[in-house]
C-alpha cells in the first residue's frame, strides 16, 4: 500500500495530473465507464442494497453523469486565475488568486450511495488536478469490487487508485500523510479521521449526518398540495435507499390537529408506491446488512416506542426488509428520537403550534438538511434565521442534491466543508494568492531610519488618504 | 519571560466551561446576530485603538522592543483599516447570494445564506500580538459570532492590555479575553467550539486540531514555514534589496511568518547582492545596528538561545559575511547574512524566525548542483510548503514558471510581505503552512456557515420521481437528468398531472 501511495506522490510531483487535457480525459473516461457499465452498476446496487434501476439511475448513475458533464463544461473557467482588485496605493500591481491542486488526496466513501459518494468526490479531485486514492465501503461489497476492478480499466492507474478492504485498511491509510482527506460517514468515525489528519496537519472535509427534520405547516386546505406534500415526504423518506441516507427525512413535525390527516395521506401514498404489505413490498431498497437491521429493530424494542407505531412495523430478517413504518409521538427521550434513524422508520412528532418546531429542532444538533413544507413567508424567514443546518429546502425533499450551484455540506455535528459543482473543485484546491509588483515607483518612507515624516506618510497611506498624502508631500501637512 | 502576574483565581476546566456557557447563552439569545450589535462592536474597537495608541505602542515596546512605526503601522493602522473595511462592507457580505438552479429542479430558486457559526475561539501569536488577535476577531464579529480570544503569554504586556481594553470597550457578554499559558489554553481546548482559529507553529497546531477533532470543530491554522526569496539578475538591485530588508528586519526583526527566511540567487550575482545588502543595511540601521531603535529585539531568552544555536553551528558560523554581533542582556542580534551554508545545517532546516538571512547560491559548481535560477523551484518544492514565496525578476517566462510551479500560501513578485495588506487576496497557508484563509471578506466567510437554501413550489411534480418505477419512467428520468429538450418537454408534461 505504501508503494501505491509513493507512486501517486511521484505522479503528482512529475506534473502528471496538472494539464487540463489530462483532467478532461480522465473525466471523459469516467463518463465512458458509467455509460458502458450501467447494467453492471444496476446489478451491483441491487445485490448490495436491493435498489431498483430507476432509484439507481436517479440517485447514482444519473447524478454522476450530470456531475461529470457539468464539470467538463466548466473546467476551463474554474482553473483560470481570478483577478483581485488592487487599491491605488499599490499600483502598478496585479493581484490574482490561482487555484492549485493540493496533491495526493484520500477519499473515503459510504455504503448507502456507493457510487455517488465515491465517484462524485473523485470528479472534484480529478478536476482540481490531484492524484487520488479511493477507499470505498466494504459494507457494499459488490459495488466495492466493481470499482476496484473497473476503475483501473478506464482511468490512469498511476494517478487514480482504488483500494478494497474494511476498517483495518482505513486505519492504516489514516496513519499516512495526505494532502487532503474527504470523508463521508458517521460522526463517530469522522472524529477518528480528523484526529488522524491532525497529526499531519491534513485539511479534511467531513460529510456526516444528523436527524433531518421535515416541518409540515398547515397545507391541508388544498387537497392537491396536501397530496404533493405527502408524495414528497414519502419520496424523501423511503425513496432514497429506504431511509438510509444522510439527507433522508428523519422525522416529521406537524400540528396535533393535522396529525391524523397526515398519517392517512402518508399511508395511502406508501401503499401506492411500495405495496400494501411487507410480502408485496416493491420499488424500495432493503437494509444493507444484519448489523444495521438489528440496530433498527432494536429502536422499536422499547414498548413505549412499539406502542406508538401507527402503520407498518413488520420485519423480515431473512430478506433484511423492514416495511415503511410510521410512529406517532414516540417518547422524546427514546433512542429513535435521539439517534439518527437511517432507516425506514418515520416518527411524527405533534406540536400545539407549528412555530414550536424551531425550538424543537434547535434542541438537537445541527442536521445536514432541514425540510419545511410551508407557504408562510414569515415562517420561512424565521426558519432560515433561527435554525442552523447544512441546507434548508422548502416544499420538497432530496432535490437540493441535484443542484450543482448549491454547496452541499454540513455544519456543527453534521460536518464541515462542502462539495458539488464548483464547490467540489474548490474543496480539492488550494487558492494561491499572487501579487505582482513592479520596481517603480519606489516609496521611500517604507524604509528606516524612521522619522516622524515617514510615520505620518505611512499612516495617511494606510488610510488611503491620497489627498492628505499630496498635502504632506507638498509640505502643507506637518508631522 | 513568562507572565509573572498572579491570577486571582485559577482558570481551569470549570472556568472554561462557564465562559463557553455564558457565550453560548448570549449567542442563542441572538445578541451577536444583530447587525447593529456588530457595528457597535467594530466601532468600539476603532475607538479603543484611537484612544489607546500610546499604551499599545508602549506594551509592544515592552514585549518586543517594537519600533513605534512598526507598531503604529503594522499593528494599529492595519487593524483600523480592517475594521473600517468590515464596517463598510458588512451589510453587503451579509446578504444572501443567489444561486442559479438548473432544469433538474425546475421550477425552483436557490440562494446561499451566511450565518454565524456560533461561539468561536481565536488563539493568537506573540509576534504581532495585537494584529493577530484582533484581526480574526473583526472577522468573527462581522460574521455574528460570540468570541473568546486567547492572546499569547509570550507577549504578556500586550495580552494584559488587550484583556483590559476589550473588557472596557466591548460587550463582555459576547466577547471575552482569557489570559494564560498552557493550562488555560488546554482548558479552553477541551470545550466544544463552533470554530477555532489558531496562529502559531505546527507543533501546537497539531494539538489544536486533535482537540478540535473530538468535537468535529472546523479549524483555521495560520502557521509558517521557510519563505524563500529567489533573486534573479538583471533587476533593480537596490530596490530589491531594500524590499527584502523591509520584509525581513523591518518586520519585527525577522520574527514574522511571512518574513523572507532565506535567499536563492546565482553564484555570480551573490557578491553584488551581498554588497547591496551591506550598503542598505548600514543606511537603514547605522554602523551599530545593535544600538538602532528601528529594530525589534528577539522576543525572549528561549528564542535568543535558539537563534544562537543556529548561528554558532560549526559549519555555519564560518559562513557569516555580515553581522553576527549579539547582545545577550538586551536580547539583540544584529542583522546577519550568511553565504552558502550547507543544506543539512540546522539553519536551513527549521523556520528561522529571526534576524539571520542565509543566501544559497545556484550555478555551475554550486554546492546544490543547481545550475539555473529556475531549478531552485524544485529545491523549494522539496521542502514543506511555506506561507509565502517571493521572487525578484524581470523575466516574464520565469515569473510564469514561478507562479505555476511553486506551491505556497501566497506569492509576491518583486516585493515581499505586502500581500498581507491586500484585503482582496486570501491570506493563508497550504500543507504545513496551514489551512483556511482570512483578511477582508475571507475573514467574514471563514467565521460563517454558508447555508444552501432551495425554494421549491408545489407545481411541476413530475410523477417520474415516484414509484411504481417503470421502464417508461426510467427513460424520462434519463432525459431529464441528461437535459435533452424532447425528454424535458415530455417530463414537463407531468405538470398537468400534478
Amino acid at each position: 500500500m505504501e508503494k501505491s501511495i509513493a507512486e501517486l506522490r511521484e505522479t503528482f510531483k512529475n506534473g502528471g495530473t496538472k494539464s487540463i487535457s489530462w483532467r478532461k480525459s480522465q473525466l471523459k473516461a469516467l463518463l465512458q465507464l458509467i455509460n458502458q457499465n450501467e447494467d453492471s452498476i444496476f446489478k451491483a446496487l441491487d445485490q448490495d442494497l436491493g435498489k431498483s434501476p430507476v432509484e439507481s439511475y436517479r440517485d447514482e448513475v444519473g447524478v454522476l453523469k450530470k456531475s461529470v458533464t457539468y464539470t467538463l463544461s466548466c473546467l476551463e473557467k474554474w482553473v483560470a486565475p481570478k483577478k483581485a482588485e488592487v487599491p491605488l496605493l499599490f499600483l502598478p500591481a496585479k493581484a490574482e488568486v490561482m487555484p492549485q491542486p493540493l496533491g495526493v488526496v484520500l477519499i473515503f466513501s459510504s455504503w448507502n450511495f456507493p457510487f455517488t459518494l465515491a465517484l462524485d468526490p473523485l470528479i472534484g479531485a480529478i478536476s482540481a488536478g490531484n492524484t487520488v486514492l479511493l477507499k470505498p465501503s466494504d459494507l457494499a461489497p459488490a459495488c466495492m469490487s466493481f470499482l476496484v476492478e473497473t476503475i483501473p480499466k478506464y482511468l490512469d492507474n498511476k494517478a487514480i487508485k482504488v483500494v478494497a478492504g474494511g476498517a483495518d485498511i482505513g486505519v492504516r491509510l489514516l496513519q499516512l500523510k495526505w494532502d487532503k482527506i474527504f470523508f463521508t460517514g458517521s460522526p463517530r468515525v469522522g472524529r477518528l479521521v480528523m484526529a488522524a489528519a491532525a497529526k499531519h496537519l491534513t485539511p479534511v472535509t467531513l460529510e456526516l449526518g444528523g436527524k433531518c427534520p421535515a416541518i409540515v405547516d398547515t397545507l391541508f386546505t388544498t387537497p392537491s398540495k396536501a397530496k404533493v406534500t405527502a408524495k414528497r415526504i414519502v419520496g424523501g423518506k423511503w425513496g432514497p435507499c429506504t431511509g438510509q441516507a444522510c439527507i433522508a427525512i428523519d422525522y416529521l413535525l406537524v400540528e396535533e390537529k393535522f396529525a391524523s390527516t397526515m398519517i392517512e395521506l402518508l399511508k395511502k401514498t406508501i401503499k401506492r408506491f411500495y405495496g400494501e404489505t411487507i410480502k408485496s413490498l416493491k420499488n424500495i431498497s432493503r437494509i444493507v446488512n444484519k448489523h444495521q437491521f438489528q440496530r433498527l429493530v432494536n429502536l422499536l424494542k422499547d414498548p413505549n416506542v412499539a406502542n406508538s407505531i401507527v402503520y407498518g412495523g413488520s420485519v423480515d430478517e431473512e430478506k433484511l426488509v423492514i416495511e415503511p413504518t410510521i410512529l406517532l409521538d414516540p417518547p422524546l427521550h427514546s433512542e429513535i428520537m435521539s439517534e439518527e434513524i437511517f432507516g425506514p422508520l418515520l416518527p411524527i412528532i405533534t406540536l400545539k403550534n407549528i412555530e414550536e418546531s424551531i425550538n424543537f429542532i434547535n434542541s438537537k444538533s445541527n442536521p445536514l438538511v432541514i425540510y419545511a413544507f410551508t407557504e408562510d413567508e414569515t415562517f420561512k424567514k424565521r426558519i432560515l434565521s433561527e435554525t442552523s443546518s447544512g441546507t434548508v429546502t422548502f416544499n420538497d425533499s432530496m432535490v437540493q442534491f441535484l443542484c450543482d450551484s448549491l454547496p452541499f455540506g454540513g455544519v456543527g455535528q453534521s460536518g464541515f466543508g462542502r462539495y458539488h459543482g464548483k464547490y467540489s473543485f474548490d474543496t480539492f484546491s488550494h487558492e494561491k494568492s499572487i501579487l505582482h509588483r513592479s520596481f517603480y515607483p519606489e516609496i521611500e518612507p517604507r524604509y528606516p531610519p524612521w522619522t516622524d515624516f515617514k510615520l505620518l506618510f505611512i499612516k495617511l497611506a494606510y488610510e488611503f488618504d491620497y489627498f492628505g498624502l499630496i498635502l504632506l508631500l507638498l509640505g502643507f501637512k506637518r508631522s | 519571560m513568562a507572565s509573572e502576574v498572579e491570577k486571582k483565581a485559577v482558570f481551569d476546566i470549570d472556568s472554561a466551561t462557564e465562559v463557553v456557557q455564558e457565550l453560548r447563552a448570549s449567542f442563542v439569545a441572538g445578541k451577536t446576530k444583530d447587525y447593529e450589535w456588530r457595528r457597535t462592536q467594530l466601532k468600539a474597537m476603532l475607538k479603543m485603538m484611537d484612544e489607546n495608541e500610546p499604551q499599545i505602542i508602549a506594551a509592544l515596546r515592552d514585549d518586543l522592543s517594537k519600533p513605534e512605526l512598526e507598531s503604529s503601522i503594522y499593528e494599529i493602522a492595519m487593524l483600523k483599516n480592517s475594521c473600517k473595511l468590515a464596517l463598510k462592507k458588512m451589510k453587503h457580505w451579509m446578504m444572501p447570494e443567489k444561486a442559479k438552479t438548473s432544469l433538474a429542479t425546475f421550477p425552483s430558486s436557490g440562494e446561499i445564506v451566511s450565518e454565524p457559526l456560533g461561539v468561536v475561539l481565536v488563539i493568537s501569536a506573540w509576534n504581532y500580538p495585537l494584529l493577530l488577535s484582533l484581526d480574526p476577531v473583526i472577522g468573527a464579529i462581522a460574521a455574528g459570532n460570540a468570541i473568546v480570544l486567547k492572546p499569547s503569554e509570550i507577549s504578556p504586556a500586550t495580552a494584559s492590555l488587550l484583556a483590559k481594553l476589550v473588557a472596557n470597550y466591548m460587550d463582555s457578554s459576547c466577547i471575552k479575553v482569557v489570559e494564560g499559558a498552557v493550562p488555560e489554553t488546554t482548558a479552553l481546548l477541551e470545550q466544544k467550539w463552533d470554530k477555532i482559529m489558531y496562529t502559531g507553529n505546527g507543533r501546537i497546531a497539531r494539538i489544536v486540531m486533535a482537540a478540535a477533532a473530538k468535537h468535529l470543530t472546523p479549524v483555521v491554522l495560520e502557521l509558517g514555514g521557510k519563505c524563500p526569496v529567489i533573486v534573479d539578475s538583471g533587476i533593480n538591485l537596490q530596490v530589491a534589496t531594500r524590499r527584502i530588508i523591509a520584509g525581513k528586519w523591518g518586520c519585527n526583526n525577522g520574527q514574522a511568518c511571512i518574513s523572507p527566511d532565506y535567499i536563492i540567487t546565482t553564484k555570480d550575482y551573490a557578491v553584488e547582492l551581498v554588497d547591496s545588502f551591506k550598503c542598505e543595511l548600514e543606511r537603514f540601521y547605522g554602523k551599530n545596528p545593535l544600538e538602532s531603535k528601528d529594530l525589534s529585539r528577539v522576543v525572549n531568552s528561549n528564542h535568543f538561545a535558539r537563534l544562537l544555536k543556529l548561528l554558532d553551528e560549526d559549519k555555519v558560523s564560518s559562513k557569516i559575511v555580515y553581522g553576527g554581533e549579539r547582545d545577550k542582556s538586551n536580547l539583540k542580534i544584529a542583522p546577519t547574512i550568511l553565504l552558502d551554508v550547507p543544506q543539512d545545517s540546522l539553519i536551513m532546516n527549521e523556520e528561522i524566525f529571526g534576524p539571520l538571512l542565509p543566501i544559497i547560491t545556484v550555478g555551475a559548481k554550486s554546492i546544490n548542483s543547481i545550475d539555473k535560477v529556475e531549478d531552485s523551484f524544485d529545491l523549494i518544492n522539496s521542502g514543506t510548503k511555506p506561507l509565502a514565496a517571493y521572487m525578484f525578476t524581470n523575466n516574464k517566462k520565469l515569473k510564469e514558471k514561478f507562479v505555476e510551479k511553486v506551491s505556497a500560501g501566497g506569492l509576491v513578485i518583486n516585493d515581499t510581505t505586502v500581500h498581507l495588506a491586500e484585503p482582496t487576496l486570501p491570506f493563508g497557508g497550504v500543507g504545513d503552512s496551514g489551512m483556511g484563509a482570512y483578511h477582508g471578506k475571507f475573514s467574514f466567510d471563514t467565521f460563517s456557515h454558508k447555508k444552501a437554501v432551495l425554494y421549491r413550489s408545489f407545481a411541476g411534480d413530475a410523477p417520474l420521481r415516484y414509484p411504481p418505477y417503470t421502464n417508461g419512467k426510467l427513460r424520462l428520468l434519463k432525459a431529464l437528468l441528461g437535459g435533452s429538450i424532447l425528454g424535458i418537454i415530455r417530463a414537463l408534461m407531468g405538470w398537468s398531472k400534478a
